[in-house]
């Protein structure tokens, strides 16, 4: 029941999000749209706040006295220089937690917190801690008005917890409590935590290989450039110096790391406790809710494999490794699936060399397989379709049960192949419908960057460009090959672009042209939906 | 056309990006306390005096001891709980018994409460026993005190000061 209702809410939430992130689409184009590279974005904002803190750090004056002044004058005295770094460093730090959050929810909506996930998402928990523990810290360094604020608030929210011989907060009690060596430690927990920092994030991103650690350059320029544009337009500034005597007026309150502050005050400190524990408790607990059966995992047959490390790499999950082959020969390696790892995807099976249909063999058995769905059967599925076309332009449209739903296209023209990803599309089986008797092939699959198994849409792009391999063979596809990329929903949108090689097909053979046999047409490339 | 559609769109959207960073980053503006309030704030750490006195340990007492642990004289740990009374106008405004600390309460009794109140002039009575074995209270303090809007008055407990502070 509790699934089922969190099912329902996420399953609502994510047509809207779908909606926006198609949106951007429009406008960034689908690789360079931000909400695919919200964990990217999170890593270059936390550079730049580790870049511009270095600056910070040597000039800040660690006494009760200095750290005001300290900072009071880079924004003062060193507005060009210091002041445009200091409200850097504070709007990547406020970017940085909004874009860690919206990553979350992503990985949420779009249900990345089970199976062979689960790791990246129970190491990605605690770093929300990380995050508010160094960001709060730092807002106490100005030692302003609004420092003052909340340190107390934080140390009333601690001494909460009976776990304090002393209150904490009789350290902001008056002017005479607060002393230099508060402010070292405050240092200390501003620097040393994001250090615990970069060492949860290489655990968070452990089992992915070719994690993204750096957004697209056009994204990360036009980032920084917002928020450069945003420090000279509007530079951080400090109020009136902390003085314990008094309680400040309004302040200017960071709302993306102190929101919390105010909620305390309106409820009370168990409340937000309550509040805080239930909800990493909940992300804690998330993938042990129950949830579908797991797919099968790839399974790797001995003597069709030769070693050769494709499956290796581009396995997105890093869930192969290479061992010893058993048959003995010195040097020759076997690919071994981790269960534990393996997403179930079959882009293995896609960069397999044995996954070719032309072989003789009655039965294709090849080197990495999934049972689920064996390269055998697809290639009865794709004669069958063949068999079954009607008309001069036949239309092989290979699919993913991720992306836009290819059961949806009609047509007596068509044959259709859902694969559990676009990945898993062994290259020459574009060219065995092409020989098989169809006049184009349309491949598809969930929007660039948005591939539901990370990289199957780059590599497959990258295949039948022929700059990956397995490749696809120059001389097979000309302008009979499309590929179309289109999320689930997008049925309609696809079935556009299916139109539209109907209608180049048609113009081809009017021209009385073979597409395949013609040498003088040019290789169509990979098209690149939104 | 499309291309400079697009340059546009991304423009504005880096620009709501910043927009958004920006406005959160300081604003809505949070007033902690109404303009025309003040702050009292009680806190004290404070170790209670003993809850009974030491006494001499009798002959058959220290037989029974381990040779090295006859000590003469037996003192408790315990120590007393510190009560605490603020009347405000007149009025009881806070009443409160510290538990000592530590697994033994041999440990300091701590205190920590907020009073926001109205700004202007007020008679604050605060009352301490720290004493168990004594009746009533033996700390007491009465004052008028003015307070400023804004104005935050720490009532604490300081031994050597004499005991009931205000600052």
């Amino acid at each position: 029941m509790t699934m089922n209702l969190l099912d329902l809410t996420r399953g609502g939430a994510l047509v809207v999000y779908h909606r926006i992130e198609h949106d951007f689409d429009r406008v960034f184009g689908a690789a360079l749209n931000p909400w695919r590279h919200l964990g990217a974005l999170g890593f270059l904002f936390f550079w730049i706040i580790a870049v511009t803190g270095l600056y910070l750090y040597a000039v800040l004056d660690t006494s009760v006295d200095g750290v005001y002044r300290s900072i009071n004058w880079l924004s003062r005295e060193q507005w060009y220089l210091g002041g445009v770094l200091r409200s850097l460093h504070r709007y990547a730090a406020d970017a940085f937690v909004l874009v860690t959050l919206l990553h979350l929810l992503r990985e949420f909506l779009l249900g990345r917190y089970t199976g062979f996930r689960h790791f990246s998402w129970l190491t990605g928990v605690p770093l929300l801690w990380f995050v508010y523990i160094s960001g709060v810290v730092g807002i106490w360094l100005r030692w302003d008005q609004l420092a003052q604020f909340s340190a107390a608030a934080t140390a009333e929210w601690l001494d909460a917890l009976p776990v304090f011989a002393t209150p904490l907060i009789r350290n902001y009690l008056s002017a005479n409590a607060v002393s230099d060596r508060l402010f070292s430690l405050f240092v200390f927990v501003h620097i040393g935590v994001p250090l615990l920092l970069i060492f949860g994030l290489w655990f968070h991103i452990q089992r992915i290989s070719r994690a993204e650690v750096f957004p697209p350059p056009a994204l990360a320029a036009g980032s920084l450039f917002a928020l450069l544009a945003l420090s000279l337009a509007l530079p951080v500034t400090n109020q009136a110096a902390a003085d314990l005597s008094v309680v400040p007026g309004p302040l200017p309150l960071d709302w993306f790391y102190l929101f919390w502050q105010p909620l305390m005050y309106a409820t009370s400190a168990g409340a937000v406790w309550a509040l805080v524990i239930g909800a990493t408790l909940l992300l804690f607990s998330l993938p042990a809710l129950p949830h579908g059966a797991a797919s099968p995992v790839a399974e790797v047959d001995p003597d069709n494999c030769n070693g050769c490390r494709r499956c290796f790499e581009d396995c997105p999950y890093a869930a192969i490794v290479m061992v010893p082959h058993p048959d003995g020969i010195p040097g020759r390696q076997l690919a071994q699936v981790n269960p534990g790892l393996c997403a179930s995807c079959g882009i293995c099976a896609g960069a397999c060399p044995s996954s070719t249909p032309f072989r003789s063999a009655a039965k294709l058995v090849t080197g990495i397989d999934m049972p689920q769905m064996p390269i055998d059967g697809l290639r009865r599925t794709l004669e069958r379709g063949l068999a079954r076309l009607e008309g001069e332009n036949g239309i092989v449209v290979f699919g993913c049960d991720q992306g836009a739903d290819v059961a949806s296209l009609a047509g007596k023209d068509l044959a259709r192949v859902s694969l559990i990803c676009t990945g898993m599309l062994p290259p020459s089986f574009v060219e065995y419908a092409l020989r098989g008797g169809a006049a184009g092939v349309l491949v598809t699959g969930c929007r660039a960057g948005g591939c539901a198994f990370r990289l199957g849409n780059r590599w497959t792009e990258e295949r039948l460009a022929a700059t990956r391999e397995p490749h696809l063979r120059a001389s097979a596809p000309g302008k009979a090959l499309r590929v179309a990329w289109a999320d689930r929903g997008e049925e309609a949108e696809l079935a556009v672009m299916l139109d539209d090689l109907r209608q180049a097909l048609a113009a081809e053979r009017l021209h009385n042209r073979d597409p395949i046999a013609d040498p003088l047409v040019p290789p169509t490339r990979p098209t690149v939906h939104g | 056309m499309a291309k400079l559609i697009s340059w546009i769109g991304q423009a504005l959207l880096y620009g709501l990006f910043a927009l958004i960073i920006g406005y959160f980053s300081s604003s809505p503006p949070y007033r902690h306390l109404p303009a025309d309030q003040a702050l009292i704030k009680l806190s004290f750490s404070h170790e209670g005096k003993l809850v009974s006195a030491c006494r001499q340990r009798t002959a058959e007492e220290l037989a029974k001891l381990a040779p090295n642990m006859r000590a003469p004289m037996d003192c408790p740990r315990e120590r007393s709980p510190v009560s605490v009374e603020i009347d405000l106008d007149g009025t009881p405004a806070y009443r409160h018994v510290a538990i000592p600390s530590g697994l033994s309460r041999d440990g300091a009794s701590t205190v920590y409460k907020r009073f926001p109140v109205h700004a202007g002039e007020h008679r604050l009575a605060i009352r301490l026993n720290d004493d168990a074995r004594a009746t009533g209270f033996n700390y007491r303090r009465e004052e008028m005190v003015i307070l400023k809007p804004g104005k935050v008055l720490v009532i604490d407990f300081n031994q050597e000061a004499g005991g009931i502070t205000l600052q």
